[in-house]
């Protein structure tokens, strides 16, 4: 450590060049990297049939585009947001680039293993690109029974396939990062001390091994039943219609959590560094975690209350989506309680975590709404769901990827971005997000029901609204891709620990060795003793 | 762009104003929470922020009055919220008993009605204000979802099994009628209009309607016979299935032990797929109808099999 290198620091990026050295490699870092590659891109096109989306909205008439476009994309949009960008954005790149370094491994338990996952995912993207050249899929990311077996006359099958290979990269992953968190942590690294990120993996990576085999097996009926008629949705042949629905949503529902957790977990990392404290009530934090992995189990039905439940199960399973709200809660308020007393520097990951904390706070109160049965039954299937999802799915799962990726991008690049476009960027995000969305709730409530490509006349003025916030979301989210890009190759050296976090991440170089630390380090105290350390200037 | 604008839909049903109460109490609830939380993190981030960097937080680790508070306070708030949205539910689902009985159907993308008296109509549904009206539907093909926002109902149509709908018009005029689920290519033009019309406009309109083959009662009791539904289902009970006489709405013994209610569903299901359930005491030898009868036939005969009085009397069901 004494000597001084003249050259070029090893890292993980420079150690190797050819294509093939990224193709084949067992690194957890490139594998994070490359699932970072094809998140992006599956992010930008589904943003881009957003787009298309809003811009037919902005009037009562379908003028853009014919019906059967539009409904083919809102489902590819749906399909490919939540099985290739929701899903894998925070576990499967920033899970995969950090947790190991956060818990002192040299890699993941099976790196192996690892790439296989990249490498299933990425066929399954394929499967769900082909689909969409050939013409696309039109049933809802839903699937739903008996149109997804009888009625569509679109490409489900290849889209189903798609994503049950791609449900095996999920259950993979979820197998890797619980065995790598129970017996890779360095010496010292009590579960008590660990990062709550990591807990939100392990609870995530039980939601992923537990639930992701539902859905696998409910496709594979839905493409048997497509293929072979055997009748098991059929109500002709003695099946149910419902049945799928129930299936489906076993996966589906907990899916939310597969989503929102791992962004949970790094609100957490990102609000102790920027207020130089220790995550309020930290057990509370992390057994909250916990508590709604296994409770998102068993609220599926919610989904259910105007299909043809009896009255009594929706009774029970209301009452359990109420109870799955309060661990969320908590966590809400430590993070709150967190601030007080804190210094709080105000970059642009913590821009991203108040933008968080305002949109999952929506997110998760409007859940309530959808929650009671009252209002439920006139709620659901309207704009209030699409609303409802949306501040949940994107207002807090993407704007706490965002958080984590502005976080940890000196880490995983070296190099620094400009962080007043960051902030910007932040900024531009929440209030273009609220101006899409936030009118989505009053057309709910209107009755304006979602999927409609033609709406009557008087719903115009709040999807005008709603599509002139979606120009300058869009905007936000095309602003951090280029100050990235930038960075790559002008951005300042950001040194081992810009952020003076916490964290044995980053008391590696950055970007880090190919084999993480020259020695294993030894962990003597909880994570996020800031109140313990100097703070200089780094 | 702004012609018809609001903010609030229109309050047409008897159950409309409780969901709209049971709304404006959820958004305030939320909204103090939501404020709260909101007030909190602006006031800490704008008054311990430290432009520097450099400073070291309050070493705070947590308060375990604190957690419990801030974890049962919401959980008491959560339960009284769940109670009260069960109760309005209740509400939305348990029809009154005295109803005015329409059978609708949704297919691919229309909505057929048919009225007792025999009226049909497609997209378009005239009900009497002041009346508690009860839509019972299924769906021909996929999912469909029968939505009346005015009304604050909805329910899905599902094929192969019956749903329903109630509610009670208090003011006359145009709503919306919109199919709520997903359902193809012009799923958004599965659309109507409900007419809540004054009890004599109705009674004007009743009159002037096409009626294709007499009142519901009249095509059930000539299907009845054509089908030969007859010829087992005597009414004094000796035939080889069982007595219709007063069973709409009685309690069923099956052959495995199990005990149902003699609804709509359940006769559906008994004519259509005849080997699904059968009466305690009965051989399973009746043949199945399904691809026999169109819906619109189902639910001729089920009106009829409603009338089937024990004493005899026919009377028409739910007038």
């Amino acid at each position: 450590m004494e000597t001084i290198v003249w050259a070029e620091p090893v890292t993980y990026i420079n150690h190797r060049h050819s294509v093939a050295s990224w193709l084949l490699t067992y690194d957890h870092k490139r594998i994070g990297i490359l699932y970072l590659i094809v998140v992006t891109a599956a992010f930008f096109l589904g943003g881009l049939m957003a787009t298309l989306i809003r811009l037919e909205l902005a009037t009562p008439s379908g003028d853009l585009l014919s019906a059967d476009v539009y409904n083919r994309l809102f489902t590819m949009h749906g399909v490919t947001m939540v099985f290739f960008v929701l899903v894998p954005a925070v576990p499967a790149v920033l899970g995969n680039f950090v947790m190991p370094l956060m818990i002192g491994a040299k890699d993941v338990a099976f790196p192996k293993l690892n790439l296989l996952s990249w490498y299933i995912f990425t066929i399954g993207f394929i499967f769900t690109i082909v689909s969409m050249v050939l013409g696309g899929v039109d049933t809802g990311w839903t699937f739903y029974t008996p149109y997804s077996t009888q009625g569509s006359e679109s490409h489900v099958l290849i889209t189903g396939i798609g994503v049950f290979i791609t449900g095996f990269s999920s259950i993979l992953t979820g197998l890797n990062f619980m065995v790598t968190i129970h017996r890779m942590r360095a010496p010292g690294l009590t579960w008590f001390r660990l990062p709550l990120f990591i807990w939100a993996l392990y609870a995530t990576s039980l939601v992923m091994v537990l639930g992701t085999p539902v859905i696998a097996i409910t496709l594979l009926m839905l493409v048997l039943e497509r293929g072979l008629h055997l009748g098991i949705f059929d109500p002709r042949l003695g099946g149910d219609p419902v049945l799928f629905q129930h299936l489906f949503w076993f996966y589906s529902h907990p899916a939310v959590y597969i989503m929102i957790l791992p962004p949970m977990g790094v609100i957490s990392e990102v609000i102790a560094c920027f207020s130089r404290k220790n995550v309020f009530g930290y057990s509370f934090v992390a057994f909250s975690s916990l508590a709604i992995a296994v409770f998102g189990f068993l609220v599926w039905a919610h989904h259910l209350f105007v299909a043809g439940i009896s009255p009594y199960s929706a009774l029970i399973f209301s009452f359990l989506s109420f109870a799955v709200a309060i661990p969320s809660a908590v966590k809400t308020f430590n993070w709150t309680a967190t601030l007080y007393e804190g210094a709080i520097w105000w970059k642009t990951p913590m821009f991203f975590v108040f933008g968080f904390l305002g949109l999952f706070l929506i997110g998760g109160l409007t859940g309530l709404f959808l929650a009671s049965l009252g209002l439920d039954v006139h709620l659901t299937d309207t704009y209030f769901v699409v609303a409802h999802f949306h501040y949940i799915m994107v207002g807090g799962a993407i704007m706490g990827y965002f958080a984590g990726l502005h976080y940890w991008w000196p880490k995983m690049t070296g190099r620094m971005y400009n962080d007043t476009l960051g902030k910007f960027a932040a900024l531009l995000i929440f209030v273009g997000f609220n101006l899409t969305f936030g009118p989505q709730f009053i057309l709910g409530y209107l009755g304006m029901p979602r999927r409609y490509h033609v709406y009557p006349p008087e719903f115009q003025v709040l999807n005008v609204l709603s599509s002139a916030g979606a120009s300058i979301l869009a905007v936000g989210y095309v602003l951090p891709a280029l100050y990235f890009l930038y960075s790559l190759k002008f951005g300042e050296e950001a040194g081992a620990n810009p952020w003076k976090a916490t964290g044995l991440e980053w008391t590696t170089q950055s970007p880090p060795l190919p084999e993480n630390f020259r020695t294993t380090p030894v962990v003597t105290e909880g994570a996020y003793s800031y109140s313990k350390r100097e703070m200089k200037v780094a | 762009m702004f012609s018809g604008f609001s903010l609030f839909p229109a309050q047409a049903s008897s159950l409309a104003p409780e969901i709209d109460n049971l709304y404006l109490g959820v958004i305030t609830i939320t909204g103090f929470f939501a404020v709260l939380v909101v007030v909190c993190i602006t006031y800490f981030a704008i008054k311990y922020r430290d432009p520097t960097g450099d400073k070291v937080g309050a070493p705070i680790t947590g308060s375990v009055p604190l957690e419990l508070g801030w974890s049962l306070i919401p959980f008491f708030i959560a339960i009284g919220i769940f109670v009260w949205a069960a109760v309005v539910f209740f509400h939305i689902v348990r029809a009154p008993d005295q109803t005015l009985d329409i059978y609708s159907t949704g297919k691919r993308w229309m909505w057929r009605f048919q009225h007792i008296d025999g009226q049909i109509e497609i997209n378009e549904l005239h009900v009497p204000v002041g009346r508690a009206v009860r839509v019972v539907f299924t769906s021909e093909d996929v999912l469909h979802d029968l939505f009346i926002p005015a009304f604050r109902v909805k329910a899905d149509a599902v094929p192969g099994r019956y749903s329903a709908i109630w509610f009670e018009p208090t003011k006359v005029g145009e709503y919306h009628l919109f199919c709520a689920e997903y359902c193809g290519t012009r799923h958004s033009g599965m659309i109507g209009t409900v007419y809540v019309m004054e009890q004599a406009d109705y009674q004007a309109w009743l009159g002037g309607g096409a009626t294709a083959g007499g009142s519901l009662l009249q095509r059930g009791e000539a299907l009845f016979t054509q089908l030969a539904c007859v010829t087992c289902h005597l009414p004094d009970g000796t035939g080889r299935g069982p007595s219709l006489e007063g069973l709409y709405g009685s309690q069923v013994t099956l052959d495995n032990g199990a005990v149902v209610t003699a609804d709509e569903s359940y006769l559906r299901e008994s004519i259509l797929l005849s080997q699904a359930k059968t009466v305690k005491g009965y051989e399973r030898l009746m043949p199945t109808f399904q691809g026999l009868i169109n819906e619109d036939g189902v639910a001729a005969l089920i009106e009829y099999i409603k009338s089937l009085q024990p004493t005899g009397n026919r009377v028409a069901s739910a007038r």
